[in-house]
């Protein structure tokens, strides 16, 4: 069934010794806003990690494929699927016939979740060969300044056997010892309905996503990631009941003791001013 | 019938045209980004929203980030290969189609935007002004939306909040901005208004006085008639 409610959420996470989302300007170095000193989660970062999570959990099952992938599996398919991806000038041109073109695009909402939920650019031109989702997310950012500590780390083997020598090498890894991030999000019911046909169960699958994303993405440079809090803001209909800043608004987190620096989840209060929840806005909390 | 609307967000990015690579944001709102904004709110064939005014409240501050791309898009070949061969999956891999692309974005925005509709040739029998004001008028108040409207660019979601009576106070700056885009001429090919034949780029001389920025009268008319 085609979603019929549009609906917020905020979603809270947050990183132990580890390094949330390099940034390429800043020799991976965590994003920060140099403005604030607060630490950034790039929208992109998170739609990477759902679309891994996707393809994880659901990507055995029928039209939940992942159309923008990590190339960790090199197969034949994958081959040829690069041969037919070699754009040649002549065929930069959309299909001037309107019926071939909404196929095209139906048969690519169809078939992945990835494109169904946030959209896809499927052609150089603007008319109609690109689909806008229904998800969008903002940017990620910490309650707090972050503090970035680059560590210096050893390696008792080394690549080349000219450095045979040195016995071993160096390298860093840059750390956040810890933040919470809070990101916040949309689903336009309009946009799932009319253009990409994303629906409640594609919603559902969403909620687990952020949910259990980082789950299936530790690694090294991550250290301890996890998805702490999930509030869903549903309004009674597609248009919605209530600005969204608003709702954001409802959700306010702050450090207890403002005199130390927070170190883990139990450091930060919630308050949810549910009471100014405006009429046909319900709030759930997922996690 | 005009309405006034206060836009604000973290930030934004009205690429440049001739930086869209690396992409460069222009320093203001464009009336093309402004517009797109209405339209999220509230649009059907039957109008089309036309930008009069552009107050800028907050000063203009860029910051810049860096983040992995794509450097591919889905082409139609390759889609209908996969329609007649179904084993043939497909898809982007982004290790190797993996582009850094920088983005110089603005900071801490917020706008006053003035704007009206006029009736188009698409307009059925049961389209009247007052119908779509009020339409418009109730979904602003409400804060209800088709799409969340954004500055720029999706993931720099905009909020929004119709100004009725409330006074606001602009940026007491003036600046040249220089040759900005207006808004793309989409040619109409025929009758429908999705058959779009050419699509024409139009720039103006923007200039902001006092934090204002009008939009002159001619290419109001004379664009997307």
């Amino acid at each position: 069934m085609s979603l019929n409610k549009r609906y917020e959420f905020v979603i809270l996470f947050d990183v132990e010794n580890g390094n949330p989302n390099g940034d390429p300007d800043a020799g991976n170095m965590p994003r920060i806003d140099p403005e604030t000193g607060h630490g950034i989660v790039t929208d992109v970062c998170i739609k990477r990690k759902i679309r891994n999570y996707i393809e994880v959990v659901e990507g055995e099952k029928q039209g939940f494929d992942i159309y923008v992938k990590n190339g960790a599996v090199l197969n034949e398919q994958h081959r040829k699927a690069y041969e037919a991806f070699d754009l040649k000038p002549e065929n930069k041109k959309l299909p001037k016939d309107e019926k071939v073109a909404k196929e095209l695009t139906g048969y690519m909402c169809k078939n992945f979740y990835d494109i169904r939920a946030f959209g896809a650019v499927m052609s150089n031109e603007v008319n109609c060969g690109q689909v806008r989702g229904p998800i969008q997310l903002n940017f990620g950012r910490s309650i707090d300044p972050i503090f970035s500590q680059d560590l210096t780390i050893t390696r008792c083997a080394v690549t080349n056997i000219k450095d045979l020598e040195k016995g071993q090498t160096m390298g860093r890894k840059q750390v956040v010892p810890y933040g919470l991030y809070r990101m916040e999000g949309y689903v336009s019911a309009h946009l799932a309905e009319k253009v990409t046909g994303f629906s409640e169960e594609d919603l559902n699958i969403l909620w687990n996503a952020l949910i259990n994303m980082f789950e299936y993405d530790h690694s090294a440079s991550r250290g301890k990631m996890a998805t702490r809090k999930l509030f869903v803001f549903e309004h009674e209909t597609s248009l919605g009941n209530a600005p969204s800043y608003k709702l954001f608004d409802l959700i306010k987190i702050e450090r207890k003791d403002k005199s130390k620096p927070a170190r883990n989840f139990g450091d930060y209060e919630i308050n949810i001013d549910d009471n100014n929840l405006p009429s046909g806005v319900k709030l759930i909390e997922k996690l | 019938m005009g309405f006034t609307l206060r836009v604000w967000g973290d930030y934004a990015c009205f690429t440049r045209p001739e930086m869209k690579i690396e992409r460069v944001s222009y320093d203001v709102i464009t009336p093309s980004s402004a517009r797109a904004i209405f339209e999220a709110i509230h649009w059907k064939p039957a109008i089309k929203w036309v930008i009069d005014e552009i107050n800028v409240i907050k000063p203009i501050k860029f910051q810049t980030i860096l983040r992995n791309e794509v450097n591919n898009i889905i082409s139609e070949k390759a889609i209908k290969n996969s329609i007649k061969n179904p084993n043939d999956s497909f898809y982007i891999d982004t290790n190797k189609n993996r582009q850094q692309r920088n983005s110089m974005i603005l900071r801490d925005v917020e706008y006053v935007i003035k704007a009206h509709f006029e009736m188009t040739k698409y307009a059925g029998e049961s389209d009247d002004e007052k119908k779509h004001y009020n339409i418009f008028l109730r979904r602003a108040r409400n804060g209800e939306c088709f799409n969340q409207p954004y500055l720029g660019c999706r993931e720099f979601s905009c909020n929004f909040e119709l100004l009725e009576d409330e006074d606001f106070l602009p940026l007491n700056e003036t600046k040249d901005l220089g040759w900005m885009l207006y808004d793309i001429d989409f040619v109409k090919e025929s009758d429908s208004y999705k058959k779009v034949e050419k699509y024409n780029p139009i720039f103006f001389r923007a200039e902001m006085v006092e934090g204002k920025i009008c939009i002159p009268k001619d290419l109001q008319k004379g664009v997307n008639k």
